[in-house]
């Protein structure tokens, strides 16, 4: 049988036998990566809104930055964040590097920046085309942040679901800092990674599959959101 | 006994470079109906913003009687949020710190003033764009504003909801609300006005009783507006 097709075999059996280690990847996966986009969302989408309504000297700077920060590489993210984790580290009384906490820092500030950068864009557009509107009505400038982001609500969480997909996709921070511990810090990225590298194809690829299928997942999510605003936008155009 | 509302002072709005306004006089008496017109551009509606002091004033200064009073804004487009109408209508009152019942009662209140109790409950997104410029006025009116200003409210409705609105705004001025309201509908004008500002490159040049604006002398320039906007007069 050709290996690829049997690899693909034996991977669709550990699937469908609920395997327990490869569910524990799974579950630590998406646990870690579901708090670092928790984190991620309220810290992004606070300074999303805050970029948007505030006026201060360097803004633009800020923002140059912080879209710069889209394209941050994982890798580099791990770096810092093992750095200041490190023994030696300001942070290394913690005693939290090689930890799933570790990871969930990681992950956060590698998609911190995507929520954040995303968030301002949405609200800052809302704002400019209904915050006179709505400072008419006695809004101040938080109460315009806060409403618009609630009536675009579905956007940003399209956002936080695109931001989990990079999250739970991502393998550079979380080798890093978390290290591949077995049956503490092993993911799924990781886990494919390692088993590739030792040649356990089936397991790689079934973990390659449940990941796969997560983002399928999400991108259905997604689809389910943008089909659902756009049917409820085609309805009020319909009736007007 | 006429009493001031609002007033403007040499005022003076400018956006970047662009000066939307210069050196505008300004005075609204309480119970007024006042029409301002204009071509495209000549900065109807930044006099509008100006008088809510929704734009800062680059020079001059705005006036507002004592106790301030309150103002509500109706907008071409009016900006519906992604709930219900009942809801929509309760935001401004809410943003007022007004309490809850209250608050429903009010906003029922003026839903039913403008024809749209029974659609309270649906999302205010699904309204027609008339039913929504009836909302945005149940919104406006449920704040019972001492001032209501309306940047050319009928402009994109079709003449049955244009019809609606203008008798919504007539109901509401002749229970006292002072009117300030652009418009490029001259009929209009003439039958909710009576007085009437004419705007140009941000400048006022004509601020005259209706009945003047349409049969009196008028300065050169607002003459040939209308005359260009009632080619038959």
């Amino acid at each position: 049988m050709n290996p690829f097709v049997e690899s693909f075999h034996s991977a669709l059996q550990l699937v469908g036998a609920a395997d327990s280690k490869l569910f524990a990847i799974v579950g630590l996966s998406l646990s870690v990566s579901a708090l670092a986009t928790l984190i991620a969302a309220t810290l992004g989408l606070l300074a999303g809104a805050a970029l948007a309504v505030r006026r201060f000297p360097g803004r633009r700077g800020v923002l140059v930055v912080l879209n710069t920060l889209l394209a941050l590489p994982s890798v580099v993210v791990g770096l810092v964040v093992y750095l200041l984790l490190s023994r030696a580290g300001p942070l290394g009384a913690l005693g939290i590097l090689f930890t799933p906490a570790a990871m969930v820092i990681a992950q956060a500030i590698l998609v911190t920046p995507i929520v954040a950068a995303l968030a301002h864009q949405t609200i800052d557009d809302a704002l400019r085309e209904h915050g006179e509107q709505l400072r008419s009505l006695g809004a101040g400038r938080l109460a315009c942040a806060l409403i618009v982001a609630w009536d675009e609500r579905m956007v940003l969480l399209t956002l936080a679901l695109v931001a989990f997909g990079r999250a739970v996709s991502e393998v550079g921070a979380v080798m890093i800092v978390g290290g591949n511990i077995d049956g503490v810090t092993r993911v799924m990225t990781t886990a494919i990674a390692l088993e590739t590298s030792k040649g356990d194809l089936p397991l790689a690829l079934a973990l390659g599959m449940v990941l796969l299928g997560v983002v399928l997942l999400l991108n259905v999510l997604i689809a389910g959101l943008r089909e659902w605003r756009l049917r409820a936008d085609d309805v009020a155009s319909a009736a007007a | 006994m006429t009493a001031l509302l609002v007033a403007l002072r040499s005022a003076t709005v400018s956006f970047g470079a662009k000066r939307a306004l210069q050196g505008i006089e300004l005075a609204v008496q309480v119970g007024e109906r006042v029409a301002v017109v204009g071509a495209n551009g000549s900065g109807k509606s930044s006099l509008l913003r100006a008088v809510h002091g929704l734009v800062p004033l680059h020079d001059g200064r705005r006036e507002l009687a004592d106790p301030a009073p309150r103002i509500a804004m109706l907008f071409q487009r009016p900006y519906m949020l992604r709930m219900s109408v009942l809801a929509n209508v309760e935001l401004g009152l809410k943003l007022q710190g007004i309490a809850h019942a209250p608050r429903h009662a009010q906003a029922l209140q003026a839903l039913q003033r403008v024809g749209l109790a029974s659609q309270a409950l649906r999302n205010a997104r699904v309204l027609s764009a008339g039913q929504q410029q009836r909302a945005a006025l149940a919104r406006a009116w449920a704040m019972r504003p001492d001032l209501l200003l309306l940047d050319e409210p009928t402009a994109s409705l079709d003449p049955t909801a244009k019809r609606e609105v203008e008798t919504l705004i007539e109901q509401f001025a002749a229970q006292g609300t002072t009117l300030l309201m652009s418009s490029h509908n001259l009929g209009q004008v003439k039958r909710l006005a009576s007085r009437v500002l004419y705007l140009e490159h941000g400048r006022l040049l004509a601020d005259v009783p209706t009945d003047a604006f349409f049969n009196g002398p008028l300065p050169a320039e607002a003459a040939l507006f209308l005359k260009g906007e009632l080619p038959w007069a």
